[in-house]
C-alpha cells in the first residue's frame, strides 16, 4: 500500500491539465439539466436547440455542458449561463423557443433576460448579493440581528440598499466547535469572498474595503475550501437553494453525472485514495460511528455501528456491501435524483465501506422503473473500471472491489433488507424474521452491509472532512443533513437537502414558498406509507429522527407530502393503505389480512357507511397489526391511517354522522345543487353534463336529479354565475 | 407479436443467459434474464419461461412464483401504445383518479386491458418519482407532465395520429 494518494494526484492531475487544455476556465458555460424529471420538462429539445445554435456560431469558447436534476423541479427545464467572474444566472421553464432569445441576447450579447431567470427576477439587477449564514442551530435572531447590522452600515457609507441584495442561508459546517454561535458567516457575490466576522467593528471594516473601496478586506476574508463552496457559489443566490445545506447533493446540478474529470476535479475520490494509502479499516469504521451518522433509507440505525457488526460476530471472509436504491415510497425521488446527477459520489461511498467491513463485491439493488438512473450507473462503473478506481488493484493499493447492479422489479416490500437480499439471489422478495442480521448473514449466508443511497453518499465527505466536522452539523442525535423530496401542494416542489433540526415550517414556508394563494396549509405528509401526518399546528416541529417518531409521523427517506385544505385525511390515508396492501407479500397475517380488513373499513366510511365502531375498530386493528407483523411493512402499515385518525378525528367523525367530505374528495360524499336564486337558465350545465342528469327550461332554474348524479364536477366547474352548490 | 413470442428465444437472450451461468451465483440472475425478454418480446410467455428453465436448471415453479410476485412483469401481451398512470402519492393528490377515470372511459376498458383493436394498453404504475410534474402519465416511456382529465382525448388523437405516420 502507500500507492493510492499519488495515484490519486497523478490521475487529478491529468484531469486538471487537459481542462486547463481545452481553456474551460475561460469559457462561457452554457448547462442544461439532464435528469428524468427534467427530460419530461422538455430538457432534450432545448439542449439540441442550444447545441444547434452554437455550431451555428462558430464559437469556441461557448461550452455546453450537462448536468444531474437541480432539485428546482416545478422550474424546470432550468439552464444555466455562466460566464466566468460573474454572478451566475440561470433561467427557468427554458423552452426551445426561449434557447434562440438567451443564446442572441445573453451567451452572444452578455445581457441577462431579467423576466426569464429562475425565482427572483430581479436579483441580477443588483450589483451584489450577500449571503448570510443562518444556521437554526446558531439561532435565527441572531441571523436578523446581522442583516440589520449589515443594512446599517451599508446605510452610514451611503451606498443605496437597492444595490445590495441580502440572502440567509443555511449551516455551511464552517465554524470551528468554540466559534459556534459566536461568529457570522457570509458570502459576497459576484466575487465569491468568503467572510468571518464576530463584531460591528469587523463587519465595518468588510462594508469599507469591500463594497466601498472595492477592494477585497485580507483581515476578515476567510480562506476554506468547504465542501458546498463549488454548489453554493453557483445557486447561492436563489432563495430556493441557499437555505439548504448541500452535502450529498452538492454535486446535483453542478457537474456533468458522465464525466469523471469533473467529480475528481471537484473533490470526487480523494477520500478514498486517503483511506487506502492509510489502509486502516478500524480507524474508517470508527470515524462513520464518531461521525453519529444514521441509516438515511429510514430506519436511522447508525452507521458506524452497522458495519462494525459486519465484523465482529463472524469471521466469515466473505462479505457484501449492498446499495438499496429500491426507492420505493410513493412520492419520493431523492435516490433517482442523486443517482442520476452524481453516481460516482455513491460507488466511492460503497468502495470506502468495502475497505473498513472488507468486502469483494458490492451490489447496487435497484428500482427497474428507474431506467436514467441505472444507465447513468453502469457508465459511471465503467469509467470508473477504465480509471481503476473499481475493479481489480484499485489506485494501485491491491485492494480488489467491484460492483454490480441488480435490478428490482417492482415490488416495494423488496426495500426491506431481508427481502431485498433475497431479491439479489434471484428468489422472491419476501422478508424473513430477524435476527439473524443481515451483518450477520445476508447474501448467500454472508456477512452483509445494506446501506441507502443517501447514507452512501455521505460516507466520501465523512472521511474527507472528519467526524467532528459532520457532526457539528444537525442535532445531538441527528447528525449532518437529510435530503427531501418536497411535492405536493407547495408552490417549488423539488429536493431539498437540509440540517437536521430544521423545522418544518422552513422546509415548506422558506424554501418551498409556501401554499397556492388562498389555500392553507392542512398537513405534512413525511415517511410516506410507513410515515405519519402531522398537523399544521406542529409546524415548529424540528426534523430529527426521534422528533419526528414522537409526533407520529417518521422521518423515512426523505418523501413530504404538503396537503392543503382541499385534502381528505381519510382519503389521504386511504390511499396509502392500498398501496401498503397491494404491496403486501402475503407471508404474514396480519400484513396480509389485517390491512385489507382496515382497508374495507376506510372504504366503508369514504362511500357514506361508515359506523362510529369502525374509528376504534381501525384503532385496535392498526396496533395489533403494527405488534405482529414480521416485517417493516407490515408494523408501519398502520401509521397513515393512526396519525391521520390522531389528529383529525374531527374529519372522520364527520365522514361518519353527518355523511359529508370536508374537502370534497370523497366523491360519493359530495352533493351538487343548483341555487334558483343564482341560475339565469343559460344551460350550459345541462348541456355539459355527461349523464344528462340536470333538467331545466331555457332562462329557467335548473335542477339536478341526484339519483342520476355521477358526482363529476361538470356542472360546478362550468358554471358561470357561481349557481351549483357542493356540499 | 404473440407469434413471436411462441417461438424460440433469440439468440441474444440465449447468450445472456449463458454469460449468467458463467458467473458466480448464475441462479440469482433469473430476474435480469426475465427483464431482458420482457425487453425484448413486451412480456412473459410461458414458452419463453419454460425455456429458461430448461437453460438455466431452474424449476418451472420457482420462475413461476418470481414472475408472478413482482408487478413489473407482464404475462400477457400488451398494446401497441402502453398507457401507465402514475398513481403515486404526489400524482393522487394532484388528480390522478381523474385522469385514470378518463382513459378508462375514453378507452372503454379497465386497469390492465387491452382495446380490442390491440392498439392502447392500460396501466397504473407506482411512483415515477417524477412527483414535482405530477399527475404523470407515461405511454410506451415518455413521460407526459401535469395531464388533466381534459386533455386526455386529444392526448390519445395525438398518439393515434403519430402512430398513423
Amino acid at each position: 500500500m502507500g500507492q493510492a494518494l499519488a495515484f490519486y494526484k497523478t490521475l487529478y492531475r491529468q484531469f486538471d491539465q487537459e481542462r486547463t487544455a481545452r481553456g474551460d476556465k475561460q469559457k462561457i458555460i452554457v448547462q442544461v439539466g439532464s435528469a428524468t424529471c427534467e427530460n419530461a420538462a422538455g430538457a432534450d429539445q432545448v439542449r439540441q436547440e442550444f447545441d444547434k445554435l452554437i455550431r451555428a456560431s462558430g464559437r469556441q469558447d461557448i461550452l455546453l455542458k450537462q448536468t444531474g436534476c437541480t432539485g428546482r423541479c416545478a422550474r424546470e427545464p432550468i439552464v444555466g449561463v455562466f460566464f466566468p467572474g460573474q454572478i451566475p444566472i440561470k433561467y427557468e421553464q427554458v423552452t426551445p423557443n426561449k434557447v434562440q432569445e438567451i443564446f442572441q441576447h445573453h451567451v452572444i450579447g452578455g445581457k441577462p433576460i431579467p423576466n426569464l431567470i429562475l425565482d427572483k427576477k430581479t436579483d441580477t439587477l443588483y450589483s451584489y448579493v450577500v449571503t448570510m449564514c443562518s444556521s437554526h442551530r446558531c439561532s435565527h435572531e441572531n441571523a436578523q440581528d446581522s442583516e440589520e447590522m449589515l443594512k446599517r452600515l451599508l446605510c452610514s457609507h451611503n451606498i443605496a440598499e437597492d444595490l445590495v441584495r441580502i440572502f440567509h442561508s443555511g449551516c455551511l459546517g464552517l465554524c470551528p466547535k468554540e466559534k459556534v454561535g459566536k461568529q457570522h458567516v457570509m458570502m459576497v457575490f459576484p466575487e465569491r469572498t468568503l467572510y468571518r466576522f464576530e463584531t460591528e467593528e469587523d463587519l465595518d471594516e468588510i462594508v469599507k474595503s469591500h463594497f466601498v473601496d472595492h477592494q477585497v478586506n485580507v483581515k476578515h476574508r476567510y480562506h476554506t475550501d468547504f465542501i458546498t463552496e463549488q454548489f453554493f457559489s453557483m445557486y447561492g443566490d436563489v432563495a430556493f437553494f441557499n437555505k439548504q445545506t448541500r452535502l450529498t447533493l452538492r454535486n446535483s446540478g453542478l457537474i456533468d453525472p458522465e464525466s469523471l474529470p469533473e467529480y475528481v476535479l471537484n473533490k470526487g475520490y480523494e477520500a478514498l485514495a486517503q483511506v487506502l494509502e492509510t489502509n486502516d479499516p478500524d480507524a474508517v469504521r470508527q470515524t462513520i460511528l464518531k461521525s453519529g451518522l444514521r441509516g438515511r433509507g429510514g430506519g436511522g440505525f447508525p452507521t458506524g455501528q452497522k458495519w462494525i457488526n459486519a465484523v465482529t460476530y463472524t469471521d466469515d471472509p466473505i462479505r457484501y456491501v449492498v446499495c438499496n436504491a429500491d426507492e420505493g415510497d410513493p412520492g419520493a425521488f431523492m435516490d433517482r435524483s442523486a443517482l442520476e446527477g452524481d453516481p460516482f459520489i455513491v460507488l466511492e461511498g460503497m468502495t470506502i465501506g468495502a475497505v473498513a467491513v472488507g468486502a469483494r463485491q458490492g451490489y447496487i439493488y435497484i428500482r427497474a422503473e428507474y431506467p436514467l438512473a441505472i444507465e447513468r450507473l453502469e457508465k459511471a462503473i465503467a469509467t470508473a473500471h477504465k480509471h481503476r478506481l473499481l475493479g481489480k488493484n484499485i489506485l494501485d493499493s491491491g485492494l480488489n472491489f467491484d460492483i454490480e447492479i441488480r435490478l428490482g422489479a417492482g415490488a416495494f416490500v423488496c426495500g426491506e433488507e431481508t427481502a431485498l437480499i433475497y431479491s439479489i439471489e434471484g428468489k422472491r422478495g419476501q422478508p424473513r424474521i430477524r435476527p439473524p442480521y443481515p451483518t450477520q448473514s445476508g447474501l448467500w449466508g454472508h456477512p452483509t452491509v445494506i446501506n441507502n443511497v443517501e447514507t452512501w453518499a455521505n460516507v466520501p465527505t465523512i472521511m474527507l472532512y472528519g467526524a467532528d466536522w459532520f457532526s457539528r452539523i444537525g442535532t445531538k442525535n441527528s447528525r449532518g443533513t437529510k435530503v427531501f423530496a418536497l411535492a405536493g401542494k407547495v408552490l417549488n416542489t423539488g429536493l431539498v437537502e437540509v440540517p437536521m433540526g430544521t423545522r418544518l415550517r422552513d422546509i415548506i414556508f422558506d424554501i418551498g414558498g409556501g401554499l397556492r394563494e388562498g389555500h392553507t396549509l392542512k398537513a405534512v405528509q413525511t415517511g410516506g406509507p410507513s410515515g405519519g401526518c402531522i398537523p399544521a399546528d406542529r409546524l415548529d416541529t424540528m426534523v430529527e429522527y426521534e422528533t419526528l417518531s414522537e409526533i407520529g409521523s417518521i422521518m423515512g427517506s426523505g418523501g413530504m407530502i404538503v396537503l392543503d385544505d382541499e385534502d381528505c385525511m381519510v382519503a389521504t390515508s386511504k390511499f396509502f393503505l392500498e398501496f401498503t396492501q397491494s404491496e403486501s407479500c402475503g407471508k404474514c397475517v396480519p400484513c396480509r389480512e389485517g390491512t385489507l380488513r382496515m382497508l374495507e373499513i376506510l372504504e366503508r366510511i369514504t362511500q357514506g357507511k361508515g359506523e362510529m365502531a369502525d374509528l376504534d375498530k381501525l384503532r385496535r386493528l392498526g396496533k395489533l397489526i403494527q405488534k405482529t407483523s414480521l416485517c417493516g411493512l407490515g408494523q408501519t402499515a398502520p401509521n397513515p391511517v393512526l396519525s391521520a385518525l390522531e389528529n383529525f378525528t374531527e374529519e372522520f367523525i364527520i365522514h361518519i354522522r353527518d355523511k359529508r367530505c370536508p374537502a370534497h374528495k370523497c366523491t360519493q360524499l359530495i352533493r351538487y345543487e343548483i341555487d334558483i336564486d343564482k341560475c339565469t337558465g343559460c344551460t350550459l350545465c345541462a348541456r355539459r353534463c355527461p349523464v344528462s342528469c340536470i333538467a331545466g327550461a331555457a332562462r329557467q332554474p335548473h335542477v339536478i336529479d341526484q339519483s342520476r348524479c355521477i358526482k363529476c364536477s361538470e356542472c360546478y366547474n362550468v358554471c358561470k354565475f357561481d349557481a351549483v352548490r357542493r356540499t | 407479436m404473440s407469434a413471436e413470442s411462441n417461438q424460440h428465444l433469440d439468440s441474444e437472450t440465449i447468450a445472456f443467459m449463458d454469460a449468467c451461468l458463467q458467473k458466480e451465483h448464475p441462479k440469482s440472475y433469473l430476474i435480469a434474464v426475465l427483464h431482458k425478454i420482457q425487453q425484448r418480446y413486451g412480456y412473459l410467455s410461458q414458452a419463453h419461461m419454460d425455456q429458461v428453465a430448461q437453460h438455466m436448471q431452474i424449476p418451472t415453479s420457482i420462475i413461476s412464483g418470481v414472475s408472478t410476485f413482482y408487478h413489473f412483469f407482464r404475462l400477457q401481451p400488451r398494446g401497441k401504445f402502453s398507457i401507465s398512470i402514475c398513481l403515486g402519492t404526489a400524482c393522487f393528490v394532484k388528480g390522478a383518479d381523474k385522469v385514470l377515470d378518463a382513459f378508462r372511459t375514453e378507452l372503454g376498458i379497465e386497469l390492465g386491458e387491452t382495446t380490442p383493436d390491440g392498439l392502447f394498453s392500460l396501466e397504473s404504475s407506482r411512483c415515477l418519482g417524477v412527483c414535482a410534474l405530477a399527475p404523470v402519465v407515461t405511454i410506451n416511456d415518455k413521460i407526459y407532465s401535469k395531464v388533466t382529465a381534459k386533455q386526455v382525448p386529444e392526448l390519445l388523437n395525438s398518439v393515434k395520429a403519430a402512430a398513423i405516420d
